[in-house]
């Protein structure tokens, strides 16, 4: 995928070198210790002062509310410190006093861009601890949302990161497209945002009639917007400028860290989990893992993109694959009886007062499940004690790990690239403070 | 994940290193489980991530849960992954609540704390995942570079997800109700 990224040779080659001459192994500057030199002593030129500033936690570049405490010696960055949890809910710990079906409008608050990924955890997680199947028409309407939901998150990301480094009209033009899916999302789950429409079980409600048309229409028009953003960034020089070459940590580092996503992606590993087996129904389509080279903030944003336009060809296989059949499980212990059944069948009745006061019960056991999302490996963990509530929900959240390996793509450079290495990383502080 | 015999295997090669370091396998839900004794838990993550034919070199997630009533009371699980062969590992260190029975409610800055090796050295993914389980169980990990609350204040006293941590929460204040609260303004 690498000859995709329509690099120019002699400029990778070039980079490449670079990069070597720079000694990875060599341990950072200790902060603490140019701090002690240098704090007030008479004589200093005014570059080698060191200076700590604050960024945050209302920052508009911090993207949410995260605070960065920052030491700075001129404009190069010493030390980055990110401080979290101003947007703690405990989301975690609410969900432990829901029953299991009232759990999924939480967790799908916690990162407020991938929604529909924080609710295929959480399910698929349940569904996995009850054993219960779900139909094929359910895992193809769960992907195709979830592939929509992957391309409205990188939008925002997109528009927000290019606004960051001043090119605010790529804003206007990915919040169209945006809209646009938020439409589609309103018109086959009822909501813009937060659909609850993955279900234990399956899904909500089938897509109604005319969507399949409407999203034709848009996924038709996509690859050609995506062309026109790349028409617009690929070719700026202060875009250019301002991400080639910054932010790099090599892919071991990045491994390490536990760095997910399209940030592991970028620099070279092609590692996604709609590959692993067992996981829906992503082996009947066939779609491609863009990888970059160096991982810099220009190969993340080209990692991003491609994304976009792979995520817009398995949408394409969704819609023309798509099995006719149920969209929900019928197993009547996990899941609620159609409505029409009400009137005729006492045992439906029966069942929907059940589930509706009490809930279904999980049996005693705990399991992890993990998927990716549009920012790396997705994890929900529930802990089931037999009753009807988890006796705990976590979240393994993507954005909270990937934040590790900030420091390390900002100590050494300018503190202009600070702004840029974290639109880069795109955390979404919901999901790292849940 | 490994098959039942490869998980008797994995085991015994982490007791040949270190007797009496495993307590018990299991395979649920498709899912491999190693139950490892909490002084154990480095030696098992080295084997685990060093031995060739194992290469466990990735950690998923690092989280800790919470088994009140049952004894021991606490868990850490490690979420081990080998990218070559796409394999989960769950590790699962059982911990008992040292302060049980002593009356003490997770409020006393003397309370003891369960205690266990970090595990940052190994992965460093490790250590923004170890202080949020100590932020929200009050496990200790040994070691760890820079163990603070990450997620709730710096001042706030408690273990908020442990199971008996009150959900409760903060009234309020309206002008209807600030009369309740006497001097909120202070």
């Amino acid at each position: 995928m690498a000859d995709e990224l329509l690099r120019d040779e002699a400029d990778i080659t070039e980079r490449g070198v670079a990069r070597e001459a720079e000694d990875p192994a060599a341990p950072l500057v200790d902060a603490a210790e140019i701090a002690h030199q240098d704090l007030g002593g008479p004589g200093l030129e005014p570059e080698q002062e060191v200076l700590t500033i604050n960024m945050g936690p209302h920052h508009p570049a911090t993207h949410g509310v995260l605070r960065l405490i920052v030491t700075l010696q001129g404009e190069r960055i010493l030390d980055c410190k990110p401080i979290m949890g101003y947007l703690h809910t405990g989301i975690e710990k609410s969900c432990e006093d829901k029953s299991y079906w009232k759990v999924i409008p939480f967790v799908e608050r916690m990162d407020y861009l991938s929604y529909f990924f924080q609710m295929e955890a959480f399910c698929g997680c349940v569904e996995r601890l009850i054993e219960l199947e779900i139909p094929d028409r359910a895992k193809y309407l769960r992907i195709l949302h979830m592939e929509l939901n992957r391309i409205h998150s990188h939008l925002v990301w997109l528009g927000t990161s290019a606004l960051d480094l001043g090119a605010i009209s790529m804003f206007w033009y990915c919040f169209r497209e945006r809209d646009t899916i938020l439409d589609l999302f309103e018109m086959s789950t009822g909501q813009r945002m937060h659909t609850r429409y993955f279900q234990v079980g399956g899904v909500f409600e089938d897509i109604p009639v005319g969507f399949e048309r409407k999203l034709r229409e848009f996924i038709d028009l996509m690859p050609g917007r995506i062309d026109q953003y790349e028409a617009l960034l690929d070719r700026n020089e202060i875009f250019l400028h301002r991400t080639r070459n910054v932010g790099i940590v090599s892919r071991e580092r990045l491994l390490d860290l536990g760095v997910t996503g399209p940030l592991l992606r970028a620099a070279g590993e092609p590692w996604d989990l709609r590959k692993s087996p067992g996981y829906l129904s992503y082996g009947d389509f066939d779609f491609k893992i863009p990888v970059g080279t160096i991982g810099d903030g220009y190969d993340r944003y080209r990692v991003r993109l491609q994304e976009m336009r792979e995520s817009v060809r398995i949408i394409e296989q969704v819609l023309d694959g798509l099995p006719e059949g149920p969209f929900i499980s019928d197993d009547r212990k996990y899941v609620l009886p159609p409505r029409d059944e009400l009137s005729t069948s006492m045992e439906a009745l029966i069942h929907h007062f059940k589930l509706v006061t009490e809930g279904y019960r999980v049996p005693p056991g705990e399991l992890y499940y993990s998927i990716e999302s549009p920012r790396g490996e997705l994890g929900c963990f529930v802990l089931a004690d037999g009753s009807s509530k988890p006796s705990r929900v976590h979240f393994r959240d993507p954005s909270f790990v990937n934040l590790q390996a900030f420091r390390e793509m900002s100590v050494g450079g300018l503190i202009a690239d600070l702004i840029q290495n974290l639109a880069m990383l795109d955390p979404i502080i919901g999901g790292v403070d849940r | 994940m490994p098959d039942a015999p490869g998980l008797e295997l994995i085991a015994q090669g982490i007791d040949k290193g270190r007797a009496g370091t495993v307590i018990e396998t299991s395979v649920e839900h498709d899912r491999a489980t190693l139950v490892i004794n909490p002084d154990g838990v480095l030696h098992a993550l080295t084997w685990l991530r060093d031995t060739p034919e194992q290469g466990y070199r990735f950690l998923s997630s690092v989280h800790a849960a919470d088994y009140l009533p049952a004894t021991p009371r606490f868990a850490v699980h490690y979420e081990l992954l080998s990218r070559e062969r796409m394999e989960r590992l769950h590790v699962k260190a059982l911990l008992a609540d040292p302060a049980a029975g002593d009356g003490s409610n997770g409020l006393s800055a003397t309370e003891k704390l369960p205690e266990l090796d970090s595990c940052v050295e190994l992965f460093p993914t490790a250590d923004f995942q170890e202080r949020e389980a100590y932020d929200f169980f009050g496990i200790v990990f040994r070691g760890h570079p820079d163990l603070r609350r990450i997620l709730m204040p710096e001042d706030y006293v408690g273990w908020p997800q442990r199971r008996d941590f009150p959900i409760g929460g903060e009234p309020v204040l309206f002008t209807h109700n600030e009369i309740e609260t006497p001097r909120w303004f202070e």
